[in-house]
Protein backbone atom coordinates (compact mmCIF):
# COMPACT_ATOMS: atom_id res chain seq x y z
CA UNK A 1 0.00 0.00 0.00
CA UNK A 2 1.20 3.47 -0.77
CA UNK A 3 2.10 5.63 2.19
CA UNK A 4 1.06 9.13 1.23
CA UNK A 5 1.16 12.17 3.47
CA UNK A 6 -2.12 13.90 4.30
CA UNK A 7 -2.60 17.30 5.89
CA UNK A 8 -5.78 18.48 7.57
CA UNK A 9 -6.26 21.99 6.18
CA UNK A 10 -7.47 24.07 9.09
CA UNK A 11 -9.94 26.89 8.65
CA UNK A 12 -11.75 29.29 10.90
CA UNK A 13 -14.53 31.64 9.78
CA UNK A 14 -13.97 30.90 6.12
CA UNK A 15 -10.22 31.52 6.11
CA UNK A 16 -7.38 29.04 6.04
CA UNK A 17 -5.22 29.27 9.16
CA UNK A 18 -1.44 29.86 9.05
CA UNK A 19 -0.85 26.38 10.45
CA UNK A 20 -2.30 24.94 7.22
CA UNK A 21 0.49 26.53 5.18
CA UNK A 22 3.13 25.74 7.82
CA UNK A 23 2.19 22.04 7.51
CA UNK A 24 1.99 22.20 3.70
CA UNK A 25 5.50 23.66 3.45
CA UNK A 26 7.05 21.11 5.77
CA UNK A 27 4.90 18.29 4.35
CA UNK A 28 6.10 19.16 0.85
CA UNK A 29 9.74 18.82 1.89
CA UNK A 30 9.06 15.51 3.62
CA UNK A 31 7.02 14.14 0.70
CA UNK A 32 9.84 15.01 -1.71
CA UNK A 33 12.41 13.36 0.55
CA UNK A 34 10.31 10.21 0.84
CA UNK A 35 9.22 10.25 -2.81
CA UNK A 36 5.51 10.14 -1.97
CA UNK A 37 2.62 12.45 -2.84
CA UNK A 38 1.38 15.17 -0.49
CA UNK A 39 -2.37 15.51 -0.08
CA UNK A 40 -4.59 17.90 1.82
CA UNK A 41 -8.05 17.31 3.29
CA UNK A 42 -10.55 20.17 3.42
CA UNK A 43 -13.76 19.59 5.32
CA UNK A 44 -17.01 21.56 5.58
CA UNK A 45 -19.34 23.54 3.37
CA UNK A 46 -16.74 26.20 2.56
CA UNK A 47 -14.13 23.64 1.59
CA UNK A 48 -14.60 23.81 -2.18
CA UNK A 49 -13.97 27.57 -2.34
CA UNK A 50 -10.72 27.30 -0.37
CA UNK A 51 -9.21 24.28 -2.13
CA UNK A 52 -7.50 26.30 -4.89
CA UNK A 53 -5.24 27.96 -2.29
CA UNK A 54 -3.62 24.66 -1.39
CA UNK A 55 -1.38 24.42 -4.45
CA UNK A 56 1.56 23.09 -2.45
CA UNK A 57 -0.37 19.81 -2.24
CA UNK A 58 -0.53 17.39 -5.17
CA UNK A 59 -4.21 16.86 -4.55
CA UNK A 60 -6.91 18.23 -2.28
CA UNK A 61 -9.63 15.90 -1.02
CA UNK A 62 -12.77 17.93 -0.42
CA UNK A 63 -15.60 16.76 1.83
CA UNK A 64 -18.35 19.31 1.24
CA UNK A 65 -20.67 18.66 4.15
CA UNK A 66 -22.23 21.25 6.44
CA UNK A 67 -22.18 18.83 9.39
CA UNK A 68 -18.40 19.29 9.43
CA UNK A 69 -18.61 23.05 10.02
CA UNK A 70 -17.32 23.77 13.53
CA UNK A 71 -17.66 20.07 14.20
CA UNK A 72 -16.31 18.44 17.37
CA UNK A 73 -13.12 16.39 17.27
CA UNK A 74 -14.77 12.98 16.93
CA UNK A 75 -16.91 14.05 13.95
CA UNK A 76 -13.95 15.67 12.20
CA UNK A 77 -11.77 12.64 12.92
CA UNK A 78 -14.38 10.24 11.49
CA UNK A 79 -14.51 12.19 8.21
CA UNK A 80 -10.74 12.52 8.14
CA UNK A 81 -10.38 8.75 8.59
CA UNK A 82 -12.50 8.24 5.46
CA UNK A 83 -10.26 10.66 3.52
CA UNK A 84 -7.18 8.97 4.95
CA UNK A 85 -8.37 5.63 3.58
CA UNK A 86 -9.25 7.15 0.22
CA UNK A 87 -5.84 8.86 0.00
CA UNK A 88 -3.99 5.77 1.25
CA UNK A 89 -2.27 8.04 3.73
CA UNK A 90 0.19 6.68 6.27
CA UNK A 91 1.22 9.95 7.88
CA UNK A 92 -1.34 12.61 8.81
CA UNK A 93 -0.37 16.10 9.97
CA UNK A 94 -2.86 18.09 12.06
CA UNK A 95 -2.45 21.54 13.61
CA UNK A 96 -1.69 21.65 17.32
CA UNK A 97 -4.07 24.58 17.62
CA UNK A 98 -7.09 25.21 19.80
CA UNK A 99 -9.26 24.71 16.70
CA UNK A 100 -7.94 21.24 15.82
CA UNK A 101 -6.99 19.99 19.27
CA UNK A 102 -8.44 16.54 19.93
CA UNK A 103 -8.79 15.51 16.28
CA UNK A 104 -5.41 13.78 16.08
CA UNK A 105 -5.88 11.71 19.22
CA UNK A 106 -9.30 10.45 18.08
CA UNK A 107 -8.00 9.73 14.58
CA UNK A 108 -5.09 7.76 16.00
CA UNK A 109 -7.51 5.65 18.03
CA UNK A 110 -9.69 5.05 14.97
CA UNK A 111 -6.70 4.26 12.70
CA UNK A 112 -4.79 2.37 15.39
CA UNK A 113 -1.65 4.38 14.72
CA UNK A 114 0.72 6.21 17.08
CA UNK A 115 -0.21 9.77 17.98
CA UNK A 116 2.72 12.14 18.48
CA UNK A 117 1.93 15.59 19.87
CA UNK A 118 3.88 18.88 20.13
CA UNK A 119 5.94 18.22 16.97
CA UNK A 120 8.47 20.91 16.01
CA UNK A 121 10.61 19.13 13.39
CA UNK A 122 10.10 16.31 10.92
CA UNK A 123 12.66 14.50 8.80
CA UNK A 124 12.90 11.45 6.62
CA UNK A 125 15.36 8.77 7.66
CA UNK A 126 15.37 6.20 4.87
CA UNK A 127 11.76 5.10 4.73
CA UNK A 128 11.23 6.06 8.34
CA UNK A 129 10.08 9.40 9.71
CA UNK A 130 11.74 11.02 12.73
CA UNK A 131 9.63 13.48 14.70
CA UNK A 132 11.08 15.95 17.19
CA UNK A 133 8.62 17.12 19.84
CA UNK A 134 8.90 19.45 22.78
CA UNK A 135 7.84 18.46 26.26
CA UNK A 136 7.83 20.12 29.69
CA UNK A 137 7.07 23.61 28.43
CA UNK A 138 9.81 23.51 25.82
CA UNK A 139 12.57 22.52 28.26
CA UNK A 140 13.05 19.06 26.76
CA UNK A 141 13.04 17.68 23.22
CA UNK A 142 12.30 14.10 22.22
CA UNK A 143 12.83 12.20 19.01
CA UNK A 144 10.36 9.51 18.01
CA UNK A 145 11.03 7.30 15.01
CA UNK A 146 8.08 5.99 13.04
CA UNK A 147 9.89 3.09 11.39
CA UNK A 148 7.14 2.42 8.84
CA UNK A 149 6.52 6.16 8.41
CA UNK A 150 2.96 5.81 9.71
CA UNK A 151 1.41 7.93 12.41
CA UNK A 152 -0.76 10.87 13.34
CA UNK A 153 1.19 14.02 14.17
CA UNK A 154 0.05 17.19 15.90
CA UNK A 155 2.25 20.04 14.65
CA UNK A 156 3.18 22.87 16.97
CA UNK A 157 2.00 26.23 15.57
CA UNK A 158 4.84 28.50 14.51
CA UNK A 159 7.36 25.65 14.22
CA UNK A 160 7.55 26.02 10.44
CA UNK A 161 7.36 28.91 7.99
CA UNK A 162 3.89 29.49 6.53
CA UNK A 163 5.32 31.09 3.38
CA UNK A 164 6.94 27.78 2.42
CA UNK A 165 3.46 26.27 2.03
CA UNK A 166 2.03 28.96 -0.23
CA UNK A 167 1.97 28.19 -3.94
CA UNK A 168 0.46 29.61 -7.13
CA UNK A 169 -0.02 26.13 -8.56
CA UNK A 170 -3.51 24.76 -8.98
CA UNK A 171 -3.92 21.50 -7.11
CA UNK A 172 -5.97 18.57 -8.37
CA UNK A 173 -9.25 18.42 -6.48
CA UNK A 174 -11.17 15.26 -5.65
CA UNK A 175 -14.55 15.35 -3.99
CA UNK A 176 -15.12 12.65 -1.42
CA UNK A 177 -18.58 11.59 -0.30
CA UNK A 178 -18.53 10.71 3.37
CA UNK A 179 -21.55 9.84 5.42
CA UNK A 180 -21.22 12.02 8.48
CA UNK A 181 -23.16 11.22 11.61
CA UNK A 182 -24.79 14.38 12.97
CA UNK A 183 -22.51 15.65 15.73
CA UNK A 184 -23.85 15.56 19.28
CA UNK A 185 -22.12 18.84 20.06
CA UNK A 186 -23.80 21.94 18.61
CA UNK A 187 -21.98 25.15 17.79
CA UNK A 188 -24.13 28.05 18.97
CA UNK A 189 -22.24 31.26 18.33
CA UNK A 190 -18.93 33.08 18.25
CA UNK A 191 -18.01 35.36 21.10
CA UNK A 192 -15.97 38.21 19.69
CA UNK A 193 -12.70 39.21 21.37
CA UNK A 194 -13.24 41.52 24.30
CA UNK A 195 -12.42 45.04 23.35
CA UNK A 196 -10.54 46.40 26.29
CA UNK A 197 -9.45 49.93 27.02
CA UNK A 198 -6.19 49.23 25.22
CA UNK A 199 -5.50 47.33 22.00
CA UNK A 200 -2.24 45.58 22.81
CA UNK A 201 -1.73 44.58 19.18
CA UNK A 202 -1.26 48.24 18.27
CA UNK A 203 1.33 49.19 20.92
CA UNK A 204 4.97 49.97 20.17
CA UNK A 205 6.02 49.07 23.69
CA UNK A 206 4.59 46.24 25.74
CA UNK A 207 5.47 45.50 29.34
CA UNK A 208 4.49 41.86 29.77
CA UNK A 209 3.99 40.39 33.22
CA UNK A 210 3.95 36.71 34.15
CA UNK A 211 3.63 34.52 37.19
CA UNK A 212 6.76 36.19 38.62
CA UNK A 213 4.73 39.33 39.30
CA UNK A 214 3.34 37.35 42.27
CA UNK A 215 0.47 39.61 43.23
CA UNK A 216 -2.27 41.71 41.67
CA UNK A 217 -0.98 44.79 43.48
CA UNK A 218 2.33 44.52 41.67
CA UNK A 219 0.68 45.04 38.29
CA UNK A 220 0.70 48.75 39.17
CA UNK A 221 4.50 48.74 39.10
CA UNK A 222 4.37 47.48 35.53
CA UNK A 223 1.69 50.05 34.66
CA UNK A 224 3.99 52.83 35.82
CA UNK A 225 6.89 51.51 33.77
CA UNK A 226 4.59 51.20 30.75
CA UNK A 227 3.39 54.77 31.20
CA UNK A 228 7.00 55.96 31.44
CA UNK A 229 8.00 54.13 28.26
CA UNK A 230 4.81 55.07 26.42
CA UNK A 231 3.34 51.59 26.17
CA UNK A 232 0.84 49.24 27.77
CA UNK A 233 0.85 46.23 30.06
CA UNK A 234 0.01 42.77 28.79
CA UNK A 235 0.33 39.36 30.42
CA UNK A 236 0.81 35.64 30.09
CA UNK A 237 -1.99 33.18 30.81
CA UNK A 238 -1.47 32.60 34.56
CA UNK A 239 -1.89 36.33 35.26
CA UNK A 240 -5.12 36.49 33.25
CA UNK A 241 -6.45 33.31 34.90
CA UNK A 242 -5.86 34.92 38.29
CA UNK A 243 -8.05 37.81 37.18
CA UNK A 244 -5.26 40.35 37.65
CA UNK A 245 -5.67 41.72 34.12
CA UNK A 246 -8.57 41.42 31.63
CA UNK A 247 -8.65 38.86 28.82
CA UNK A 248 -7.98 41.62 26.27
CA UNK A 249 -4.42 41.85 27.64
CA UNK A 250 -3.52 38.18 27.13
CA UNK A 251 -0.63 37.31 24.82
CA UNK A 252 -0.20 33.77 23.52
CA UNK A 253 -1.92 30.77 22.00
CA UNK A 254 -5.48 31.67 22.99
CA UNK A 255 -4.84 35.38 23.29
CA UNK A 256 -3.37 38.02 21.08
CA UNK A 257 -0.41 37.86 18.73
CA UNK A 258 1.69 40.98 19.18
CA UNK A 259 4.71 42.41 17.37
CA UNK A 260 5.74 45.56 19.25
CA UNK A 261 9.09 47.30 18.86
CA UNK A 262 9.87 46.45 22.48
CA UNK A 263 8.55 43.44 24.41
CA UNK A 264 9.77 43.55 27.99
CA UNK A 265 8.92 40.17 29.56
CA UNK A 266 8.92 40.36 33.36
CA UNK A 267 8.72 37.11 35.32
CA UNK A 268 7.64 35.16 32.25
CA UNK A 269 9.30 31.76 31.80
CA UNK A 270 8.63 31.63 28.07
CA UNK A 271 6.39 28.57 27.75
CA UNK A 272 5.77 27.70 24.09
CA UNK A 273 2.13 28.81 24.38
CA UNK A 274 3.28 32.31 25.30
CA UNK A 275 6.13 32.39 22.81
CA UNK A 276 3.61 31.69 20.04
CA UNK A 277 2.03 35.10 20.61
CA UNK A 278 5.09 37.37 20.87
CA UNK A 279 7.93 35.81 18.88
CA UNK A 280 7.58 38.43 16.15
CA UNK A 281 8.49 41.31 18.50
CA UNK A 282 11.39 43.43 17.25
CA UNK A 283 13.31 43.63 20.53
CA UNK A 284 12.61 41.15 23.31
CA UNK A 285 14.06 41.81 26.75
CA UNK A 286 13.47 39.20 29.46
CA UNK A 287 13.87 39.48 33.23
CA UNK A 288 13.59 36.22 35.15
CA UNK A 289 15.02 34.72 38.33
CA UNK A 290 15.64 31.37 36.62
CA UNK A 291 18.81 31.62 34.47
CA UNK A 292 17.63 28.56 32.55
CA UNK A 293 14.15 29.90 31.74
CA UNK A 294 13.34 29.17 28.06
CA UNK A 295 12.56 32.88 27.51
CA UNK A 296 16.32 33.57 27.46
CA UNK A 297 16.75 31.26 24.48
CA UNK A 298 14.68 33.51 22.28
CA UNK A 299 15.02 36.95 23.83
CA UNK A 300 17.50 39.47 22.44
CA UNK A 301 18.57 40.69 25.88
CA UNK A 302 18.32 38.86 29.19
CA UNK A 303 18.58 39.81 32.83
CA UNK A 304 18.70 37.25 35.62
CA UNK A 305 16.97 38.79 38.59
CA UNK A 306 13.76 39.48 40.41
CA UNK A 307 11.39 41.39 38.15
CA UNK A 308 9.69 42.98 41.15
CA UNK A 309 12.90 44.60 42.32
CA UNK A 310 13.95 45.52 38.83
CA UNK A 311 10.77 47.26 37.62
CA UNK A 312 10.87 50.34 39.92
CA UNK A 313 14.60 50.68 39.39
CA UNK A 314 14.20 50.69 35.63
CA UNK A 315 11.25 53.09 35.84
CA UNK A 316 13.41 55.58 37.77
CA UNK A 317 16.33 55.20 35.37
CA UNK A 318 14.11 55.72 32.32
CA UNK A 319 12.52 58.79 33.93
CA UNK A 320 15.98 60.19 34.73
CA UNK A 321 17.16 59.56 31.18
CA UNK A 322 14.13 61.27 29.70
CA UNK A 323 14.65 64.18 32.07
CA UNK B 1 -24.68 16.16 38.36
CA UNK B 2 -22.23 13.39 38.71
CA UNK B 3 -18.88 15.07 38.13
CA UNK B 4 -15.55 13.30 37.75
CA UNK B 5 -12.27 15.20 37.66
CA UNK B 6 -9.17 13.37 36.48
CA UNK B 7 -5.91 14.46 38.08
CA UNK B 8 -2.29 13.82 37.25
CA UNK B 9 0.87 15.32 38.68
CA UNK B 10 3.50 16.66 36.31
CA UNK B 11 7.16 17.46 36.93
CA UNK B 12 7.65 21.02 38.11
CA UNK B 13 9.46 22.68 35.21
CA UNK B 14 10.76 25.46 37.45
CA UNK B 15 13.14 22.80 38.78
CA UNK B 16 16.12 21.54 36.85
CA UNK B 17 15.21 18.59 34.61
CA UNK B 18 17.93 16.00 34.01
CA UNK B 19 18.06 13.34 31.32
CA UNK B 20 18.43 9.81 32.73
CA UNK B 21 21.30 7.51 31.80
CA UNK B 22 19.20 5.72 29.17
CA UNK B 23 18.96 8.99 27.22
CA UNK B 24 15.24 8.40 26.74
CA UNK B 25 13.64 9.58 29.96
CA UNK B 26 13.99 12.08 32.78
CA UNK B 27 16.11 11.32 35.82
CA UNK B 28 13.34 10.36 38.25
CA UNK B 29 15.29 11.03 41.41
CA UNK B 30 15.58 14.77 40.92
CA UNK B 31 11.99 15.31 39.80
CA UNK B 32 9.64 17.34 41.92
CA UNK B 33 5.99 16.95 41.08
CA UNK B 34 3.18 19.44 41.12
CA UNK B 35 -0.41 19.63 40.05
CA UNK B 36 -0.67 21.10 36.57
CA UNK B 37 -2.47 24.42 36.18
CA UNK B 38 -5.26 22.99 34.00
CA UNK B 39 -5.90 20.26 36.60
CA UNK B 40 -6.29 22.86 39.33
CA UNK B 41 -8.72 24.71 37.10
CA UNK B 42 -10.66 21.50 36.39
CA UNK B 43 -11.06 20.93 40.13
CA UNK B 44 -12.16 24.54 40.61
CA UNK B 45 -14.71 24.29 37.79
CA UNK B 46 -16.13 21.12 39.36
CA UNK B 47 -16.48 22.77 42.77
CA UNK B 48 -18.08 25.86 41.20
CA UNK B 49 -20.63 23.59 39.49
CA UNK B 50 -21.28 21.80 42.76
CA UNK B 51 -21.95 25.14 44.43
CA UNK B 52 -24.39 26.14 41.67
CA UNK B 53 -26.35 22.92 41.38
CA UNK B 54 -26.21 19.96 43.69
CA UNK B 55 -23.53 17.66 42.37
CA UNK B 56 -21.26 14.93 43.55
CA UNK B 57 -17.61 15.55 42.72
CA UNK B 58 -15.24 12.59 42.50
CA UNK B 59 -11.54 13.15 41.89
CA UNK B 60 -9.71 10.27 40.24
CA UNK B 61 -6.00 9.71 39.67
CA UNK B 62 -3.72 6.93 38.55
CA UNK B 63 -1.26 5.92 41.24
CA UNK B 64 1.93 8.00 41.11
CA UNK B 65 4.37 9.60 43.55
CA UNK B 66 2.80 12.32 45.71
CA UNK B 67 -0.61 11.99 44.05
CA UNK B 68 -2.32 11.48 47.45
CA UNK B 69 -1.54 15.12 48.30
CA UNK B 70 -3.38 16.31 45.22
CA UNK B 71 -6.38 14.10 46.00
CA UNK B 72 -6.55 15.30 49.62
CA UNK B 73 -6.22 18.90 48.45
CA UNK B 74 -9.21 18.41 46.16
CA UNK B 75 -11.20 16.93 49.06
CA UNK B 76 -10.25 19.91 51.20
CA UNK B 77 -11.54 22.20 48.46
CA UNK B 78 -14.91 20.47 48.44
CA UNK B 79 -14.70 17.28 46.40
CA UNK B 80 -16.84 14.48 47.86
CA UNK B 81 -14.84 11.42 46.96
CA UNK B 82 -11.27 10.59 45.97
CA UNK B 83 -10.25 7.47 44.09
CA UNK B 84 -6.78 6.20 43.27
CA UNK B 85 -6.38 3.57 40.59
CA UNK B 86 -3.53 1.27 41.53
CA UNK B 87 -1.46 -1.31 39.67
CA UNK B 88 1.79 -1.09 37.83
CA UNK B 89 0.80 2.05 35.99
CA UNK B 90 3.81 4.33 36.05
CA UNK B 91 4.83 5.44 32.55
CA UNK B 92 1.36 4.96 31.10
CA UNK B 93 0.94 7.22 28.09
CA UNK B 94 -2.36 9.02 27.56
CA UNK B 95 -4.05 6.27 25.54
CA UNK B 96 -3.26 3.58 28.11
CA UNK B 97 -4.32 5.88 30.94
CA UNK B 98 -7.58 6.59 29.11
CA UNK B 99 -8.21 2.85 28.73
CA UNK B 100 -7.85 2.32 32.49
CA UNK B 101 -9.94 5.36 33.36
CA UNK B 102 -12.64 4.29 30.89
CA UNK B 103 -12.80 0.86 32.53
CA UNK B 104 -13.14 2.47 35.94
CA UNK B 105 -15.77 4.98 34.86
CA UNK B 106 -17.79 2.48 32.87
CA UNK B 107 -17.03 -1.12 33.72
CA UNK B 108 -18.02 -3.61 31.07
CA UNK B 109 -21.78 -4.01 30.90
CA UNK B 110 -22.44 -0.89 32.96
CA UNK B 111 -23.62 2.45 31.63
CA UNK B 112 -22.75 5.96 32.66
CA UNK B 113 -25.50 7.95 34.41
CA UNK B 114 -27.01 10.52 32.04
CA UNK B 115 -25.87 13.42 34.22
CA UNK B 116 -22.19 12.47 34.16
CA UNK B 117 -19.66 15.16 33.37
CA UNK B 118 -15.96 14.31 33.15
CA UNK B 119 -13.65 17.31 33.52
CA UNK B 120 -9.93 17.15 32.85
CA UNK B 121 -6.94 19.04 31.50
CA UNK B 122 -6.90 19.60 27.75
CA UNK B 123 -3.21 18.79 27.37
CA UNK B 124 -0.40 17.41 29.48
CA UNK B 125 3.14 18.76 29.17
CA UNK B 126 4.80 15.49 30.20
CA UNK B 127 3.41 13.03 27.68
CA UNK B 128 4.06 12.76 23.94
CA UNK B 129 0.46 11.78 23.30
CA UNK B 130 -0.44 14.66 25.55
CA UNK B 131 -4.23 14.49 25.37
CA UNK B 132 -6.23 12.08 27.45
CA UNK B 133 -9.66 13.66 26.93
CA UNK B 134 -10.26 12.77 23.30
CA UNK B 135 -9.06 9.19 23.88
CA UNK B 136 -11.38 8.82 26.86
CA UNK B 137 -14.30 10.32 24.93
CA UNK B 138 -13.66 7.97 22.01
CA UNK B 139 -13.44 4.90 24.28
CA UNK B 140 -16.62 5.87 26.14
CA UNK B 141 -18.45 7.04 23.01
CA UNK B 142 -19.01 10.50 24.52
CA UNK B 143 -18.84 14.01 23.06
CA UNK B 144 -15.70 16.03 23.78
CA UNK B 145 -14.89 19.72 23.68
CA UNK B 146 -11.59 21.17 24.87
CA UNK B 147 -9.90 24.51 25.63
CA UNK B 148 -13.00 25.32 27.67
CA UNK B 149 -13.19 28.29 30.03
CA UNK B 150 -16.75 28.06 31.32
CA UNK B 151 -19.34 25.34 31.86
CA UNK B 152 -23.01 26.20 32.42
CA UNK B 153 -25.55 23.41 33.01
CA UNK B 154 -28.83 23.64 31.10
CA UNK B 155 -31.11 20.64 31.56
CA UNK B 156 -29.41 17.56 30.21
CA UNK B 157 -26.68 19.58 28.54
CA UNK B 158 -23.92 21.96 29.39
CA UNK B 159 -23.12 25.12 27.48
CA UNK B 160 -19.38 25.53 27.25
CA UNK B 161 -17.14 28.33 26.03
CA UNK B 162 -14.16 27.26 23.96
CA UNK B 163 -11.18 29.47 23.14
CA UNK B 164 -9.89 29.66 19.59
CA UNK B 165 -7.17 32.28 19.07
CA UNK B 166 -6.75 36.04 19.20
CA UNK B 167 -9.35 36.30 21.93
CA UNK B 168 -12.06 34.73 19.72
CA UNK B 169 -14.23 32.20 21.53
CA UNK B 170 -17.15 29.99 20.64
CA UNK B 171 -20.16 28.70 22.53
CA UNK B 172 -21.14 25.05 22.18
CA UNK B 173 -24.01 22.99 23.59
CA UNK B 174 -22.83 19.58 24.75
CA UNK B 175 -25.30 16.87 25.80
CA UNK B 176 -24.33 14.86 28.90
CA UNK B 177 -22.70 12.50 29.57
CA UNK B 178 -19.69 14.31 28.17
CA UNK B 179 -15.95 14.82 28.51
CA UNK B 180 -14.76 18.44 28.77
CA UNK B 181 -11.14 19.58 28.50
CA UNK B 182 -10.76 22.54 30.84
CA UNK B 183 -8.34 25.35 30.03
CA UNK B 184 -9.31 27.55 32.92
CA UNK B 185 -12.18 27.74 35.39
CA UNK B 186 -14.58 30.67 35.59
CA UNK B 187 -12.73 31.85 38.71
CA UNK B 188 -9.10 31.45 39.83
CA UNK B 189 -8.52 28.17 41.69
CA UNK B 190 -9.33 28.68 45.35
CA UNK B 191 -6.65 28.61 47.99
CA UNK B 192 -6.95 26.01 50.69
CA UNK B 193 -4.90 26.36 53.88
CA UNK B 194 -2.43 23.59 54.63
CA UNK B 195 -4.10 23.01 58.01
CA UNK B 196 -7.36 22.16 56.28
CA UNK B 197 -5.61 19.62 54.05
CA UNK B 198 -3.93 18.12 57.12
CA UNK B 199 -7.31 17.89 58.85
CA UNK B 200 -8.97 16.17 55.92
CA UNK B 201 -6.13 13.65 55.77
CA UNK B 202 -7.17 12.53 59.24
CA UNK B 203 -10.88 12.22 58.52
CA UNK B 204 -11.22 11.34 54.84
CA UNK B 205 -10.01 8.29 52.98
CA UNK B 206 -8.76 7.80 49.47
CA UNK B 207 -10.45 4.78 47.93
CA UNK B 208 -8.08 2.55 46.03
CA UNK B 209 -9.22 0.50 43.07
CA UNK B 210 -6.87 -2.05 41.61
CA UNK B 211 -6.97 -1.96 37.82
CA UNK B 212 -5.60 -4.29 35.22
CA UNK B 213 -3.24 -2.37 32.97
CA UNK B 214 -3.81 -2.72 29.22
CA UNK B 215 -1.46 -4.96 27.22
CA UNK B 216 0.80 -2.03 26.57
CA UNK B 217 1.25 1.18 28.53
CA UNK B 218 2.82 2.91 25.54
CA UNK B 219 2.07 2.79 21.83
CA UNK B 220 5.51 3.89 20.70
CA UNK B 221 8.95 4.42 22.14
CA UNK B 222 11.18 7.45 22.45
CA UNK B 223 14.36 7.28 20.42
CA UNK B 224 16.14 10.05 22.27
CA UNK B 225 15.40 12.70 24.90
CA UNK B 226 17.60 15.79 25.17
CA UNK B 227 17.74 19.43 26.09
CA UNK B 228 17.28 21.93 23.28
CA UNK B 229 20.37 23.76 22.14
CA UNK B 230 19.80 27.46 22.47
CA UNK B 231 19.81 28.79 18.95
CA UNK B 232 19.78 32.47 19.73
CA UNK B 233 20.75 32.83 23.35
CA UNK B 234 19.97 36.29 24.69
CA UNK B 235 22.78 38.76 25.27
CA UNK B 236 22.84 38.75 29.06
CA UNK B 237 23.14 42.07 30.89
CA UNK B 238 25.11 41.37 34.03
CA UNK B 239 26.24 43.16 37.15
CA UNK B 240 24.65 44.74 40.21
CA UNK B 241 21.00 45.82 39.85
CA UNK B 242 21.84 49.49 39.27
CA UNK B 243 24.43 48.61 36.66
CA UNK B 244 22.07 46.24 34.85
CA UNK B 245 19.31 48.88 34.79
CA UNK B 246 21.80 51.39 33.33
CA UNK B 247 22.83 48.87 30.68
CA UNK B 248 19.21 48.26 29.73
CA UNK B 249 18.52 51.97 29.48
CA UNK B 250 21.44 52.19 27.05
CA UNK B 251 19.99 49.33 25.01
CA UNK B 252 16.60 51.04 24.89
CA UNK B 253 18.19 54.33 23.89
CA UNK B 254 20.31 52.65 21.21
CA UNK B 255 17.13 51.13 19.76
CA UNK B 256 15.39 54.53 19.85
CA UNK B 257 12.91 53.21 22.40
CA UNK B 258 13.45 56.08 24.78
Amino acid sequence: MANTILILAEQLRGSLSDITFEMLGEGRKLANALGVPLYAALLGSEAASLAAKLGAADKVFVVDNASLNMAPANTTAAALKAVMDQAQAGLVLIGGTNVSMGVGAVLSAKANLPFVNYCRAIRADGGAVVLTSQLFGGKILTDVKLTDGKGIVSVYPGAFQADAGKSDKTPAIEKVEVSVEAPKVTFKKYIEPETGDVDITKQNVLIAVGRGIQDKGNVELAEELAATLGGAVCASRPVIDQGWLPLSRQVGKSGMTVKPRLYLALGISGAPEHWEGMQGSQCIVAVNTDPKAPIFDGAHYGIVGDALEFIPLLTDKVKARKG
Amino acid sequence: MNIFVLLKLVPDTVEELEIAGDGKSLEAEVLRFKQSDPDEHAVEQAILLKEKCSSKVTVVALESPEVDDALFTALAKGADRAVKLTGNLINAQSFAAAQMLANFLKPEGASLPADTLILLRGQSIDDLEGEIGPFLAELLGLPYVCVVTSVVPEGGSVTVMKEFAGGLRGEFAVPMPAVIGIQSAEKPPRYVPFAKIKAIQKTAKIETVDVTPPDSLTRFGVERMYKPEAVGRAQMLEGASEEVADKLVEVLAKNSLI
